[in-house]
């Protein structure tokens, strides 16, 4: 099947600040799509030139086949990172006036019972927690039922029940066969939601793929890990790779078992002792000598 | 901060180049196609006291008799005449002044016509003032608001224009400055009684296009500024000079003629002086057509700048 969205060298710049350089992707029908990064490296402005909020500098952005163009907003929704709606009107108002805004439409009960508002229509929007904020913003995205949802860091800033509830909005969606375009930098919340992942990091795309498949790809061990204060091997040194992270010892282990007699062998206390698997930000560390939360 | 210490140095300037005649003026007398010996006589003549204002328009002073904002007039054509309204007391005592002090070679005209009490003559721009300040600040202040917190933006990823969008927000403020002004009219109405001479039909005409021009202004302020504080110094530099220069609270008769050109390009001077044409002397719809017309196309040229410079978000 043709790709939905492709996104042709793409590049904005901002006066002497390079947000996007020359990047270039392609989302498949009917998966979560994620551009994963760091604060600042270059996710909104990305996903907001694929939206038509921000020019570009230079690039194409196709389509179905077609360069975008207005009538885009007809068949995407959107929910931005910050934005604000009329304060003084209550959800049920927001919801009716986005909902006229619209040719085509999903039916107002519908959108009430997939979000769960009920309980907020009569609300006035200055008076939404945050988590039902980003419920409401997350109803307008979907108010013209449409065929690609972008949403923006839609938890940054969420309690985590607040965030597990609006994963599992994002897994009703997909499940209706609708393509999703997500922008974080939680790594759980990639692992989670994306099939598929581009990470960027200054502008540039570092690695891409379906979670599982870069990890594979970049990683054939498991991670070993031991406090540190416990970690005297008899010998002197310990002959497996590891570093110190945060008063661990996490040794790269490409055979658990071999590692575990080994470690018993140097009389090292296992009673701290965790195994875990590769994560994205490990994945991330290791790409760019930098965190995503750096 | 500049516009904190520069503003009140311009309001004081405007006054004082409004008022910048002596004021302890006792009498006011209109002069029509002034001669020289007639300037001459009346300065002579306790210049301190009498106040001389010349006019062009024959009509415009005889209706300033009649309505007792000027005390005498005068006109140097032969014969060399004066009018006086004959229920004006102070009319009375000029007379009596002039017949003794000069030769009695003037014809005596009068006039007759209720008094123009202050509250009649300034209640359109009053009026017009609180209209103005609500559309300007009403409209402007919101849409600047909405950009700032992304309402905007929101916006921007809808199908709609952005007029539709503008358009909606005229319509809207227009209907609720409207309804607000009829009720402020009604109910200033009831404690003063003051003067409607003319059609009600062309006083709503009136306003409707005076309330249109002044939010289409405000529109291009917030055409693209995120700033709340930018915005307000902006309304108040379009605010102010209104309100001291459309003639609400004083009229522009003896003013210098730039700034009665100044006073011109202002949508509100328009607005004041035809629904004070139509409430004081009952004009008609064709009377004040040239401020209908210029409050129309203002409108439309607001309206189109606007559309041109309007920017969803900031960037």
């Amino acid at each position: 099947m043709p790709p939905v969205l492709e996104v042709r060298n793409l590049r904005k710049t901002f006066k002497n600040l390079v947000a996007v350089d020359d990047i270039s992707f392609q989302i498949e029908p009917g998966i979560c799509f994620g551009l994963l990064g760091p604060n600042g490296a270059g996710k909104t402005t990305t996903i907001e030139m694929i939206e038509g909020i921000t020019e570009p500098t230079s690039g194409e952005i196709i389509y179905r086949g077609k360069p975008r163009d207005k009538s885009f907003t007809l068949e995407a929704g959107i929910q931005f990172q910050s934005t604000s709606v009329m304060e003084r009107l209550s959800s049920r108002e927001i919801l009716e006036l986005f909902h006229s805004l619209y040719p085509k439409t999903i039916p107002m009960q519908r959108l009430i019972d997939l979000c769960d508002l009920e309980p907020l229509l009569k609300t006035p929007a200055d008076k939404l927690s945050g988590g039902q904020k980003q419920r409401l913003m997350f109803a307008l995205s979907l108010v013209n039922d449409p065929e690609i949802v972008f949403l923006d860091e839609p938890t940054t800033g969420l309690d985590p029940q607040s965030r597990r509830n609006l994963w599992k909005l994002v897994e009703r969606i997909k499940s209706k066969g609708k393509n999703v375009v997500l922008t974080t930098h939680y790594m759980d919340e990639a692992e989670i939601l994306c099939d598929y992942l581009v990470i960027i990091d200054h502008g540039k795309i570092i690695a891409e793929g379906p979670p599982q498949k870069l990890m594979k790809t970049h990683f054939d061990y498991f991670y070993v890990c031991i406090d540190k204060e416990d970690f005297h091997p008899k010998q002197g040194y310990f002959d497996e790779p590891l570093v110190t992270h945060n008063g661990h010892v996490e040794i790269q282990s490409k055979s658990v078992e071999a590692t575990l007699q080994n470690l018993i062998q140097q009389d090292i206390r296992l009673h701290s002792l965790r195994v875990r698997n590769p994560t994205l930000e490990d994945l991330f560390l290791k790409l760019t000598g930098h965190s995503l939360r750096d | 901060m500049l516009w904190a210490l520069v503003f009140p140095v311009c309001v004081v300037a405007a006054i004082s180049i409004s008022f910048s005649k002596d004021n302890q003026e006792i009498f006011k007398v209109g002069i029509y196609q002034p001669a020289d010996q007639v300037v001459h006589h009346f300065q002579l003549s306790d210049e301190v006291f009498i106040g001389t204002v010349e006019y062009q328009d024959f009509e415009k002073a005889l209706e300033r008799i009649r309505h007792h904002q000027l005390d005498m007039l005068f006109s140097a054509t032969q014969p060399q005449r004066y009018w006086i309204n004959e229920t004006s007391t102070k009319a009375h005592v000029l007379e009596k002044l002039l017949l003794a002090t000069a030769d009695p070679v003037f014809v005596r005209e009068t006039v007759s016509g209720r008094q123009i009490r202050y509250v009649d003559w300034v209640i359109p721009g009053v009026l017009g003032m609180n209209v103005m300040f609500g559309a300007l600040f009403g409209i402007g202040f919101v849409i600047v608001r909405y950009r700032k917190n992304g309402v905007l933006k929101r916006l921007q990823a809808t199908p709609i224009t952005p007029m539709h969008f503008l358009t909606a927000q005229v319509v809207s403020r227009l209907t609720v400055l409207l309804v607000v002004a009829v009720l402020v009219y009604s109910g200033c109405n009831y404690f003063l009684n003051f003067l409607m001479l003319g059609n009600y039909l062309t006083l709503i005409l009136v306003a409707v296009l005076g309330i249109f021009s002044m939010i289409s202004l405000a529109l291009i302020v917030a055409s693209r500024i995120a700033s709340e504080e930018l915005a307000n110094g902006l309304l108040n530099f379009l605010s102010f000079p209104m309100m001291l220069l459309s003639e609400v609270w004083f009229s522009l008769d003896d003013a210098p003629d730039w700034l009665v050109g100044v006073s011109n390009l202002l949508p509100l001077t328009h607005m004041v002086k035809a629904a004070r044409e139509i409430m004081i002397n009952g004009a008609g719809i064709m009377a004040v057509s040239h401020h209908l017309w210029v409050l129309a196309a203002m409108s439309l040229v607001f309206l189109g700048v606007a559309a041109f410079l309007f920017r969803w978000n900031e960037k």
